[in-house]
């Protein structure tokens, strides 16, 4: 139909043109966008995933500098406004002696106001990996080494909280994006073999696949994180990570691709196109696939937040990811200490990202699997 | 000159238990099946659910192999192949001569695809240019009498019926030999059943197509068949010119199959046969006639002697051992 006859139409006319006419994608993105927590939830994951690709230019600080005299500063948050009005700025820190431990302990100074600005010069970085640049979002003008914006406080060595939970956010989430997409790419191939050809091999990868996933993942984890050679750089270690969590995710993305073949291969349409004399890689890629298409990437995004946790969890436990590499896991190692946490309790703030974003994929998973396929 | 002949067809399905999958038993699903279809015929093959007329029908076009027995196909004059027999690579190139008709309009239809990327796809992966698919398309949606507009649209866009003619234009799109319709009209309301009979007469009128029509009662296939194959648990029971046998059945389950058909003058509605028992079970056939234990004219013979179909009169052949005797009652 040409555009002069919709814009000739009343408006139920064009609404109905519009939907005969439109794509599966786009009748999937409409059901999608009902889907009210699924809508947030996307919202959330691309705030998290624009964190993680703008980490160092959000951060306020150098996320490895320590410096022992500002360790435990409790959060600040930033002041803005003053006598004069309108001026954003934090407390600088004063050293005061402890009268009983005699220590040396630094502490918010209301006397000494030190102006916040936007864009401001701080560490030196590499922006998208690419640009050297040393402006942040935001930073302290003038002030001493000491001195800096805690958003989240800082932890035993005195490193701000809030950037390197910047910093752990990148690493975090595209640990989980690469296991994935190696998962994906195992699964798609071997679920696909699976379905496809039937018979033993079918019968094999599927007793592969049960036996993987009776082990409990801890265990196993451990076992293999524990034979990472020490010497191996963090590079390296972040690399054997994504494989370690990537060998059970396969998995479930395997067992989804396959059962799609299954139903798909009985699909009268596949059949039609069968006895039309198509040949089996056009029956694939073009009848099969973008049929399934949907539920693979449902699936991932449900696959996602696992990998997320099971990175976590393992940095959590010592195993995963090492100083000084960053991880949300790795922060919330300096709560595992019940005594230091009795002290600075906002060290158990990187908590805080890992449930939302967990939460966000989960809700987003529902949504996009509910607007893939109405009926399951 | 026959397009297809069908010879002693027999697709048993293996049934596998243990761990080591040992065949402990076989569903014969279609049971030494034989029949003709002339060419611009159109042959009815008609029986309840599970008694093998899918089957039958999904063996012709090689979606299933036959266990055992001949499908010798003309795909052009003076050329026969045996398509139970076939390599699947001498198969390809055949497949046009032979297409499908679909009883699920919603599944038969991809989705993803627009109705006229549907239609094309056999012109397609045969190899004919794009230019000319595009005019192919246009004709063959003129020829189900949908409007050239339906062409950019997907298929959740149109009414079961509507589909159906979709479907219809894709089987017919490269010119096929032979047509296999698998209860083509079941899954319609009857209004609209009414329009897709109407059209597949009109298009047997016009292309002169030689055509499988299975379907699962015989409302439907009256006036669209010449002859009829009756078909129980895997084996044809009965089949004569379509007139003929609803005039006057001889075996006692075209009888119980007839009295099935509604009757719209009440007046002419006749007395009520009801079929009592379910459908025996394919894997474990009852000895003797299959149709026995629902027979309501079974004598000890039937019980032990399984009856062959024999000639019984022009064109008719029957496989009941009292269809000499028996009176059965037909409808008008």
């Amino acid at each position: 139909m040409s555009a002069t006859t919709i814009a000739a139409l009343p408006d139920g006319a064009v609404a109905e043109a519009r939907f005969a006419q439109a794509t599966q994608l786009q009748l999937t993105w409409w059901r999608f966008r009902r889907h009210k927590l699924a809508m947030v939830s996307l919202v959330v994951v691309a705030l998290f995933y624009s964190v993680a690709v703008f980490a160092d230019f959000l951060a306020t600080s150098d996320p490895h500098a320590t410096d022992a005299r500002r360790s435990f500063i409790p959060p600040q948050g930033i002041h803005l406004f003053d006598d004069s009005g309108f001026n954003p700025h934090v407390y600088g820190l004063r050293g005061v002696r402890d009268p009983r431990s005699f220590k040396l302990a630094y502490t918010p100074d209301p006397a000494r106001k030190l102006p916040v600005r936007l864009f401001a010069q701080g560490y030196s970085y590499h922006l998208f990996g690419l640009f050297e640049t040393d402006i942040h979002l935001l930073g302290l003008e003038g002030g001493a080494r000491t001195d800096g914006i805690f958003l989240l406080g800082t932890d035993q060595l005195g490193r701000d909280l809030f950037s390197r939970m910047m910093v752990a956010t990148r690493v975090s989430l595209s640990i989980g994006l690469a296991g994935v997409a190696l998962s994906l790419l195992l699964g798609v191939l071997l679920g696909g073999i699976s379905g496809l050809y039937g018979g033993w091999v079918d019968t094999l990868i599927q007793r592969v696949i049960e036996v993987l996933r009776s082990i409990p993942t801890i265990p196993l984890w451990m076992g293999l994180a524990a034979a990472l050679p020490n010497t191996w750089s963090v590079t390296q270690v972040y690399l054997a990570i994504t494989v370690i969590i990537s060998l059970i995710g396969w998995t479930e993305l395997a067992r989804v691709v396959r059962g799609r073949f299954l139903s798909l291969r009985e699909e009268d349409f596949v059949v039609a196109a069968e006895l039309a004399g198509a040949s089996q890689m056009r029956i694939i890629f073009r009848h099969m696939l973008p049929s399934f298409a949907s539920h693979v990437i449902a699936a991932v995004s449900l696959a996602l937040p696992a990998m997320i946790v099971s990175e976590t969890s393992l940095s959590f436990l010592g195993l995963g990811l090492r100083p000084p590499a960053v991880s949300w896991g790795i922060l919330l190692q300096d709560a595992q200490n019940i005594q230091v946490l009795s002290g600075a309790p906002w060290l158990l703030s990187a908590a805080v990202p890992v449930t939302l974003v967990i939460l966000a994929f989960n809700f987003l998973g529902d949504g996009l699997r509910d607007a893939a396929d109405p009926y399951g | 000159m026959n397009v297809l002949e069908v010879e002693d067809l027999r697709k048993h399905f293996p049934i596998r238990a243990g761990l080591l999958r040992r065949e402990v038993g076989r569903v014969r699903a279609v049971d030494g099946v034989s029949f003709q279809i002339a060419a611009g015929e159109t042959l009815a093959l008609v029986g309840e659910s599970g008694c093998g007329k899918t089957t039958v029908s999904r063996c012709i076009l090689r979606a299933q192999r036959a266990t055992s027995g001949a499908i010798r196909f003309a795909p052009e004059a003076g050329r026969v192949v045996d398509l139970a027999s076939l390599p699947k690579r001498e198969l390809r190139p055949l497949r046009r001569h032979m297409q499908m008709i679909f009883q699920d309009p919603y599944s038969s239809l991809n989705p993803r695809m627009m109705v006229g990327d549907i239609i094309a796809e056999p012109l397609k992966v045969n190899g004919v240019p794009a230019a000319e698919r595009q005019a192919r398309v246009l004709e063959l949606l003129e020829l189900v009498q949908m409007p050239p507009g339906a062409r950019t649209r997907f298929p959740h866009a149109f009414s079961g019926g509507q589909r159906q003619r979709i479907g219809i234009a894709r089987a017919l799109a490269l010119n096929p030999r032979l047509v296999v319709a698998d209860e083509p009209v079941s899954a319609l309301d009857v209004s609209v059943q009414a329009q897709i009979i109407n059209l597949l007469l009109d298009l047997q009128d016009r292309l002169g197509l030689s055509m499988l029509f299975v379907a699962h009662d015989l409302s439907v296939v009256r006036h669209v068949s010449d002859r009829v194959a009756v078909m129980y648990v895997g084996r044809i029971v009965e089949v004569a010119p379509t007139d003929a046998l609803y005039r006057t059945p001889r075996h006692p389950y075209t009888e119980t199959l007839l009295a099935a058909v509604p009757a719209p003058d009440p007046a002419r509605r006749g007395r009520r046969i009801a079929v009592t028992g379910e459908v025996a079970d394919p894997a474990h056939p009852p000895p003797g006639c299959a149709f026995h234990p629902r027979c309501p004219h079974a004598v000890e013979r039937c019980r032990t002697e399984r009856p062959e179909l024999t000639e019984a009169g022009a064109g008719r052949w029957v496989s009941c051992h009292r269809a000499a005797e028996l009176d059965l009652m037909g409808v008008r």
